[in-house]
């Protein structure tokens, strides 16, 4: 064989022309329709907020990669994810600053320090609401109106009001299900609409690219446990980022399992926390911290999900 | 070693905070403010120096198998002396630094001198070394600290005690409240400690090319 020019390799041989690029792309692109969605109901802060938080995730990655000399990983896309889905799971009036600086946070702390992609623990763009949350609660809790009049809501004042989460938990207030599922809601700019994420979420199924086990199980989660607890199901699908956030961030391929059985028990981890944080806790939204505590359980599930191997005999028999 | 290399050693190269890693709890509580930093530095700085004389006085006649009750006994009369001398005198810190003044009993700093040090080395050199590993951790509470204060509050060099509310950079609006909190404690001493090591490392590479 040798000198012939064959190349002896062990199995597997054959390739999938699936890599990081096209997965991530395929990511831009379901996001899409959520982004159109904070555009059309949020106006240009939502569009410039994309921007600044794309372009800073993008750039701090290049300087740190340069500076650490290491590869450079930005044509992978995976710093534009994050930056993207910060910018849809961030208020529309937050700051353009603070939206950067969320930006960097979520790539320099979330995603460099701990070994860069594929080695965070942690969702970076959860990461980077969370520390915007911490840091500024002011300008991460003001709302603005969608571009949308709507009778049901009592106008605080002018310019600001409360999410539908807001207004059902302090004062028994329930948006009405067309208004949650098209989005004409105030919230973050990307998880109003749950037809827009819905859409690009059908898209990232039919691609391949995320398996339903965790999206399911952590909706259905929510769904049960609500109505176990005398409250609206269906109002607590679709408000809060809760679509957003089992389709798209608690499926991250880094941060949750890769067992089938491991991603099941992570939903419904996420949807209890969920409905937790929800129903007693002090803040009316908890995806974010769900996904991210469940996140911090990952590596515990996987290791006791392994599945058994074929042919493998049980231990002690 | 002569007086000297004893006391510049805890500034930099064995500093307790940054290259020890010792007193983690006090440094992540108290560091919120450049003047609890001083404050506390200088309040374990007063504590080990002078625990470190006495202990290395003590060390000839102490038994060996009861030496750390002996040690408490010590550090605990020098720390009992601190708080009271700060409760009467500066009341707003005492209350600011709180239980970490009556901690500083169990300071690993401390204990760490005067096991590893004090017990083993004359009064002169324990001397050194207490001051020259207070001054090593006052220096890193206090960096610590400017980085949270300014961030956190947006201001510098808030007094309480003297009625002076600081230097103000920045609107308190805009600053990340974090910071101040603990989580921001942890990711700021890690982000310091990873650029000092960044720093030593390339000082060591040019040292050894050059």
């Amino acid at each position: 064989m040798e000198g012939s020019g064959l190349i002896v390799s062990s199995s597997p041989h054959q390739h999938t022309t699936v890599s990081t690029p096209i997965i991530m792309s395929d990511v831009i692109l379901a996001l899409m329709p959520a982004s159109l969605a904070g555009v059309w109901f949020f106006g240009l802060p939502a569009l410039f907020m994309m921007a600044v938080c794309v372009g800073s995730a993008v750039i701090t990655e290049a300087a740190l990669e340069k500076l650490c000399g290491k590869p450079l990983t930005v044509r992978d896309y995976s710093a534009a994810v994050t930056g993207l889905l910060l910018a849809l799971i961030v208020p529309p009036d937050l700051p353009l600053w603070a939206g950067a600086i969320g930006s960097i946070f979520s790539i320099a702390i979330a995603k460099f320090t701990f070994g860069g992609l594929g080695q965070n623990i942690f969702n970076p763009a959860l990461i980077g609401r969370a520390f915007l949350l911490a840091s500024w609660p002011v300008f991460m809790t003001r709302w603005r109106w969608p571009i949308y009049e709507a009778a049901w809501i009592p106008r605080f004042d002018a310019l600001t009001t409360a999410t539908p989460l807001v207004l059902m938990k302090y004062m028994k207030i329930k948006a009405p299900y067309i208004n949650l599922f098209l989005g004409q809601v105030a919230g973050c700019i990307g998880e109003t609409s749950a037809l827009a994420i819905l859409v690009g979420a059908a898209y990232l199924v039919y691609r391949g690219h995320i398996s339903l086990r965790i999206p399911l199980s952590f909706v259905g989660t929510v769904a049960v446990l609500t109505a176990l607890f005398g409250q609206d199901p269906v109002f607590h699908i679709l408000s809060g980022g809760l679509l957003l956030g089992a389709f798209f961030m608690a499926t991250d391929y880094v941060t949750s399992p890769v067992t089938p059985r491991g991603q099941i028990i992570f939903g419904v981890g996420c949807g209890i926390l969920v409905t937790l944080i929800r129903l007693y806790g002090g803040y009316p939204e908890g995806v974010c911290y769900a996904i991210l505590i469940m996140n911090a359980a990952t590596a515990l599930v996987e290791r006791y999900t392994i599945p058994r191997k074929f042919g493998e005999v049980k231990k002690g028999a | 070693m002569s007086f000297k290399s004893e006391f510049s050693k805890g500034i930099i190269k064995e500093n307790p905070t940054f290259r020890m890693l010792l007193g983690m709890c006090p440094t992540l509580a108290t560091s919120l403010a450049i003047s609890n930093g001083i404050g506390m530095g200088l309040a374990a700085t007063f504590v080990l120096v002078g625990s470190n004389v006495i202990i290395s006085a003590l060390r000839k006649v102490t038994p060996e198998k009861i030496r750390i009750p002996i040690f408490v006994v010590v550090i605990a009369t020098f720390v009992t002396t601190v708080d009271l001398i700060m409760a009467a005198f500066l009341p707003d810190l005492h209350e600011v630094l709180g239980i970490f003044i009556p901690l500083i009993v169990v300071n690993c700093i401390i204990f760490a001198r005067a096991e590893a040090f004090a017990f083993q080395h004359g009064i002169v050199d324990s001397l050194a070394d207490g001051l020259g590993m207070g001054l090593g951790w006052t220096l890193a509470l206090c960096g610590l600290s400017a980085i949270r204060e300014l961030l956190g509050t947006g201001t510098l060099l808030a007094i309480p005690d003297f009625g002076f509310p600081g230097i103000r950079v920045f609107d308190q609006s805009l600053a990340a409240v974090m910071v101040i909190l603990p989580p921001g404690g942890f990711i700021t001493l890690g982000l310091l400690i990873g650029l000092l090591n960044l720093v030593a490392n390339r000082k060591n590479k040019r040292a050894q090319e050059g």
